[in-house]
């Protein structure tokens, strides 16, 4: 239990420094940052209790709100992506999850993109919505959200698949 | 009561997620306001220093580039000087209108729909919010909030920027804003449709706000095109500046603000 604590702490400061300082400077193909933070969200322990992970989740987003200065917006879409997240919980892993069995370095592939792909589109659709904030800019908020998608859930997959434990 | 307590309790994850989600809400509505944002962002001093920190190594990557640029500067700034009819160089600082004070930018960001920088003095070295902050090349924006080591700059690439800009031949001036689209790209409205000019005209500060002086160079026209109502003009200007390699930069101080407002209150 204390590993897990432990690991969970450290995973949360880790990912707000390598977001901020190194993700927010990347400008792959000149605009795209992916936003790793979420793995956080993604990747909280399963079974665990749900008000402490809507704080947390809150939280984070709001640390990174600070270091970018958006306002709220990181904040608004994590905690969206963390109350929803049980439902596409279930959609992607099925039975596994009713028994609260998910070693996520132990799933297969195909749930475990589902459920990623998911979770991050909407993060992302509501973020650029908050962030720009304009109902004329509908195409931009759009075409901003999905490309920086799919990078996010490419990077989010390597570092999971990459930091996860091994099978035994 | 035994209802209501059971229905909170039953409901705690939902309304715990409509507090926080209200809570996050709310700050990003102000964050779209221009004073009524209340946190410091990332001119806050432990994020502030956080990026000092890290910037301080990055910098080390293009010491070269921003070596060239301020050796630009120099040479440019000679040569005036050589040229000049008065034999020694203006005393900076004495006696002007406006005072600058150099700054490091710690933080950038260019590619987001609201862009801010952060720079390394605040309070401490007297800059003070609505300070304008440019580079040789051109305008980078306004200063919104202070701490006391760091400064955060309302980037001319946010939505909430609003520049007063002029056409440097005609007069002609405008609104310099931001669609969000080009980070090399601002716009400007409400150029009256009899105005005369062309691609490649350059757009300059108006000194009509107390922010920046006049003629500050902004950028030039590399397209316009008519508005809906078909009476004013939307001028594309593309940046001299380089926002997206900004090292050195000056802050202005406009050393007759007070005066100016006293008179502009009395006027109310």
């Amino acid at each position: 239990m204390n590993n897990l604590l432990f690991s969970n702490i450290g995973r949360f400061f880790g990912l707000v420094l390598v977001q901020v300082l190194i993700c927010n400077q990347m400008n792959f193909l000149g605009h795209l940052n992916p936003f790793i933070y979420v793995l956080f969200v993604l990747l909280y322990p399963v079974g665990s209790n749900r008000l402490q992970f809507l704080f947390w989740s809150f939280t984070l987003g709001i640390i990174i709100d600070y270091f970018l200065d958006t306002g709220g917006a990181h904040a608004a879409a994590c905690v969206t992506i963390a109350y929803i997240r049980p439902f596409f919980l279930k959609f992607a892993f099925g039975a596994a999850y009713e028994y609260q069995a998910i070693k996520f370095g132990q799933t297969e592939f195909f749930p475990r993109l589902t459920y990623f792909g998911f979770l991050i589109v909407i993060h992302q659709i509501l973020l650029f919505s908050l962030l720009f904030f304009d109902r004329y800019k509908i195409d931009l908020i759009m075409s901003n959200a999905l490309s920086s998608s799919l990078f996010t859930l490419f990077l989010t997959l390597v570092l999971s698949a990459l930091f996860s434990p091994k099978k035994s | 009561m035994q209802q209501l307590l059971n229905f909170i309790f039953k409901n705690r994850s939902f309304l715990l997620f409509l507090v926080l989600f209200g809570a996050s809400l709310t700050l990003t509505i102000r964050s779209h306001d221009y004073h009524k944002s209340q946190f410091l962002g990332s001119a806050n001093q432990i994020t502030g220093s956080i990026h000092h920190l890290f910037s301080s190594i990055g910098d080390y990557f293009n010491l070269k580039e921003q070596n060239a640029i301020l050796f630009e500067e120099n040479n440019r700034l000679k040569q005036l000087e050589l040229n000049s009819l008065t034999p020694t160089p203006l005393p900076l600082n004495t006696g002007h209108q406006y005072k600058l004070t150099p700054a490091l930018v710690v933080k950038n960001s260019y590619k987001s729909p609201q862009n801010y920088l952060t720079i390394n003095k605040g309070n401490r070295d007297n800059i003070k919010v609505e300070f304008g902050v440019v580079t040789p090349n051109g305008i980078v924006g306004v200063i919104d909030k202070t701490s006391s080591k760091y400064a955060r700059v309302v980037s001319v690439l946010n939505a909430k920027s609003k520049i007063n800009a002029k056409l440097k031949q005609s007069n002609h001036f405008g609104t310099l804003e931001w669609n969000g689209k080009s980070s090399n790209t601002v716009q400007l409205y409400d150029i009256q449709d009899l105005v005369n000019f062309s691609v490649g005209d350059t757009i300059v500060t108006s000194g009509y706000s107390m922010i920046f002086p006049e003629n500050i160079p902004i950028g030039t026209v590399s397209s316009y095109r008519l508005n809906d109502t078909k009476d004013l003009y939307i001028i594309d200007v593309k940046l001299f500046n380089d926002m997206s390699n900004l090292k050195h930069v000056h802050v202005i101080e406009n050393l007759d603000l007070k005066e100016l407002e006293s008179l502009n209150s009395n006027n109310e």
